[in-house]
């Protein structure tokens, strides 16, 4: 039966057109406490007092809670995946506004919302840093000692370290940029900037924890349970197995919902009261939670007359906020991606991420690249310009194809870069005349491309159980958060043993039952978890061809697992259980030089080409038509395969030109959908998506991720077709209509005036 | 500090009486009922992942005091299939692939059902316009706008009609 490569609708279809799939939001048990949150209001200082009885006087109230009761019960309240830095509650400092200090418990949430107004919190204020460049060198220090968690072999040295906000200093060396530098026709040297953005899916963080006698159950909306299992036995000193992480439905997570969010706060309070706690954000507190990293990206070419870049040099900076989190990572795994998808003998990448006194940064659909693939593809557009050579003629001049070695001198393979881009230039229909508007309307189009590795060395594990009746269920701790995951792995299992994807039944997100898994993110599931799964479904086959030869049925293809359980049990009893475990071959990179013969198991390519319109009399820039192409290897399910390519896209296009994180000392000032917009439907533009044939080697039957490729090359798309339809180039994201306004009245000698 | 008072609506066509804290919203009491398909996200009312019938007529429930319920007819996304059949239109949602995480979905078939009440033929830029109330942070615009469309075609061909909502 064929499986792969049908395009069925999701398993779950059902139950989320008729209201009725499971999120946390949902969950509700006796005796259930509500916790809210009162936060910090200065970005930067040592807690003098915080005074808590007025909120214990209301009403209503069980109880309020603040960092010193939770060291009560756990002596070292600190948690992050790459730094032990962040603490449940805050202790001695708060490290930016919006940090949690104490939490209010009520049967009722809204006596408990009041009662947070009812406590007062006493600072003495120290001078905060906020720009991811000034904080590299300044003397405002923003963590008195760095705690790195010991995971990542490369910021062990970094342990003890005082006097630094850097979190992950990481390089890459190759050939003699300098040498190359001096010998080049001509050089080119840009600096582009991004924002601090952030994800707001529209299901806020939620976490209700249930405490045993001696164990914890925690219903969380986490991408993550493996991790927070073991995060949170960790803290609390306990064997895994006593702590149960349970993941219904995610309303979204696009990487917000990674690592370790409330669940060690639901856990903590839930143990100190004893009784269970929900811990639910509103919208406004996502903004206090997780973000994407503002960037600083300075990046410098050599290029020969006729267009081949000798050498690339790539300074980039990141904002990491005020706690780790998975940021040093981004820093390492995107960074050495940062002189882009080209065959350069010459690189040198220097990519630092930096503590600041601004909310968190961390994962965000595309972990960082799309951020550097911002500053290379506009970078590249404007060194084609200046050279007079097409763009798309460039770049196929200088693409990485497979054969070449990478800047860490892994060999590319399986990378349909040149499949992607020429595919991109056919569907621009580039070589046509274009129609560039006129009056003040002007039209322009560009594209970008780019790529991204995939996280390693990382571990999925799955059981596929067939029952005596032969109904299968698979169980996985890959969270389907909206990207069709059940639907994915449910097609490979019903390939292997040869049975209709849509009977096969996906128990995610539950780790009592499932597996470990590294984690629902970097668009790792469909290889990692997607090898796994087949294995797993392997195994279980082999084993049922084993039963038959026992039973002494013929040995075929496909069983009546009926039978062969009856013969085996003497009745409709018994299953069958196949594991399966897969962990990619990864080589780590030197230290000094970034230098690795496999430095990923797979590489996700994406394309975008943009057309727009520029209004030169308001600056505004209407998206007409965005063309995303991508290589996802042989897509397992093609129909969700393209509804994520054109929904990275749109996402990324919020990132572009609508969406800001505004901050005024360090308060962000914009924290809810009236300030800060999201793509909405009148926003979308003609969207086109396609898969380039390709098939990645080692993936489940030639399959690769694909949820953060159409993200890469969205932003300087639509920055190159501005350039295209006006000749203004504009190097920060996002693109907002005043700069560009400001900008086309600069260039036409009539300045509107800063206000004073 | 909170105040309670009785009220008596129509939930789904069945009559319920209920004491209601007057601080509740809408979701809040949708949510103390059993039914959590309406789902308070953005809380300003612009999201539209709250979106409830209330005598016929969309509304947003975050923004909705649960009091002035008393004496109407509330009518939610539970409803749609209380034959056991899926709507046109959300059958033309899951044929259509027009959503990823589901929070938003039920908003968006709740609205393209009064659209189609309203307007049986829309063109693209109506069904935008219609809908640019309601977020979908997955982005699942170019799908959900195709759906929208084949409930349209489905429901010009087929007399099969859910009762209005």
């Amino acid at each position: 039966m064929n499986q792969i490569g049908r395009a069925i609708p999701r398993l779950e279809a059902r139950a989320k057109v008729t209201g009725r799939a499971d999120y946390v939001h949902n969950i509700r048990v006796p005796g259930m406490l509500y916790g809210k949150i009162f936060r910090s209001t200065v970005p930067h200082g040592r807690i003098r007092h915080i005074d808590t009885s007025a909120a214990q006087a209301i009403d209503g109230v069980h109880a309020v809670i603040t960092g010193e009761d939770i060291r009560a019960i756990i002596r070292e309240p600190y948690f992050g995946p790459a730094f032990h830095d962040q603490p449940i509650l805050a202790l001695e400092k708060v490290h930016f506004v919006g940090e949690p200090v104490a939490v209010v418990l009520s049967p009722d949430p809204h006596i408990a919302e009041q009662a947070v107004q009812a406590i007062e919190a006493d600072y003495e204020e120290l001078p905060p840093v906020f720009d991811e460049v000034e904080a590299a060198t300044s003397s405002a220090i923003v963590h008195d000692v760095l705690r790195p968690a010991g995971t990542f072999a490369d910021l062990k040295h970094l342990a003890g370290r005082k006097n630094t906000n850097v979190t992950l200093d990481y390089h890459l060396r190759r050939g003699d940029v300098e040498k190359a530098f001096a010998a080049a026709d001509r050089v080119f040297e840009h600096v582009f900037r991004t924002g601090q953005v952030l994800h707001v899916p529209l299901e806020s963080h939620a976490a209700l924890a249930e405490p045993g006698h001696d164990s914890l159950i925690i219903h969380t909306s986490t991408q993550t349970p493996s991790f927070v299992r073991t995060e949170i036995a960790r803290l609390l000193g306990w064997p895994e197995n006593r702590v149960s992480v349970k993941v219904p439905f995610l309303g979204g997570g696009f990487g917000a919902k990674v690592y370790v969010k409330l669940e060690a706060l639901a856990a903590a309070l839930a143990l100190i009261v004893r009784r269970p706690v929900k811990i639910a954000l509103t919208m406004e507190e996502q903004f206090y939670t997780i973000s994407k990293h503002a960037t600083t990206f300075r990046i410098k070419s050599g290029v020969t007359k006729d267009g081949q870049v000798t050498a690339r040099a790539c300074e980039v900076w990141w904002n990491g906020g005020a706690y780790a989190d998975i940021g040093p990572r981004v820093a390492q795994k995107s960074g050495f991606t940062a002189a882009g998808p080209y065959d350069i003998d010459n690189v040198r990448i220097d990519s630092t991420e930096v503590y600041t006194n601004r909310p968190p940064a961390g994962a965000l659909r595309g972990f960082g690249v799309p951020q550097l693939v911002w500053a290379y593809e506009s970078h590249t557009d404007l060194i084609a310009r200046e050279l007079g050579i097409d763009p798309v003629e460039f770049r196929r001049k200088n693409i990485l194809r497979d054969g070449r070695p990478h800047a860490t001198g892994t060999i590319m393979k399986d990378a349909a870069i040149d499949k992607v881009l020429d595919r991109l230039a056919e569907r621009m229909n580039w070589q046509a005349p274009f129609d560039r508007g006129n009056g003040t309307l002007k039209r322009g189009r560009g594209i970008a491309i780019g790529f991204k590795a995939s996280i390693s060395p990382t571990t999925s594990g799955a059981i596929v159980n067939v029952s005596a009746d032969g109904s299968i269920v698979l169980y996985t701790n890959t969270i389907d958060m909206g990207q069709g995951s059940d639907t994915a792995m449910a097609q490979i299992v019903a390939e292997v043993l040869n049975v209709p994807a849509e009977t096969v039944k996906v128990v995610h997100g539950n780790t009592d039952v499932a597996p470990y898994d590294m984690g629902t993110l970097g668009s790792r599931s469909t290889f990692h978890m997607g090898n796994a799964v087949r294995l797993a479904a392997e195994d279980a086959r082999a084993k049922l061809a084993a039963l038959a030869a026992e039973v002494g049925l013929p040995v075929r293809t496909n069983y009546d697992v009926k039978e062969l359980f009856r013969k085996r049990y003497g009745m409709q009893a018994g299953n069958m259980i196949g594991a399966g475990t897969y962990i990619p071959r990864y080589t780590a990179p030197d230290p000094e030089t970034g230098q690795s013969d496999n430095v990923t198991p797979f590489w996700m390519i994406g394309g975008t080409g943009a057309e727009v319109e520029v209004d030169t009399e308001t600056g505004h820039v209407r998206v007409l038509r965005l063309v995303n192409v991508a290589d996802a290897g042989k897509p397992i399910n093609p129909k969700i395969c393209k509804t994520q390519l054109s929904g990275g896209a749109i996402m990324q296009l919020g990132f572009t030109l609508y969406e800001d994180m505004v901050f005024d000392g360090g308060q962000v000032t914009n924290a809810s959908f009236a300030d800060y917009k999201i793509p909405g439907f009148r926003d979308v533009p003609v969207m086109e998506s396609e898969l380039v044939a390709a098939a990645q080697e080692t993936g489940p039957f030639g399959a690769k991720g694909v949820g953060e490729t159409s993200t890469f090359g969205v932003s300087p798309a639509i920055a190159n077709a501005i350039q295209d339809a006006v000749g203004i180039r504009l190097t920060e994201l996002p693109i907002k209509p005043e700069a560009l306004l400001r900008a086309l009245r600069a260039a036409e000698g009539r300045p509107i005036e800063e206000d004073s | 500090m909170s105040t309670r008072r009785d009220i008596r609506f129509t939930l789904n066509g069945r009559p319920v009486g209920v004491a209601v804290d007057t601080s509740r919203n809408l979701v809040e009491l949708l949510h103390e009922l059993g039914l959590f398909g309406a789902r308070e996200s953005c809380g300003q009312g612009l999201c539209g992942c709250c979106t409830v019938f209330v005598d016929g007529e969309a509304v947003s429930g975050c923004l909705y005091l649960a009091v002035r319920l008393d004496g109407k007819a509330v009518t939610t996304i539970e409803h749609l299939d209380a034959d056991g059949n899926l709507s046109l239109v959300q059958q033309a949602f899951v044929d259509s692939g027009a959503f990823q995480c589901g929070f938003c979905t039920p908003g968006f078939v709740l609205m393209t059902h009064q659209l189609l009440v309203q307007n049986p033929d829309p063109s693209e830029d109506e069904i935008k316009h219609y809908l640019s109330g309601n977020l979908c942070r997955c982005a699942a615009y170019p799908e959900i706008a195709e759906a929208v469309r084949a409930a349209a075609r489905a429901q010009k061909q087929n007399p099969r009609q859910k009762p209005e909502p």
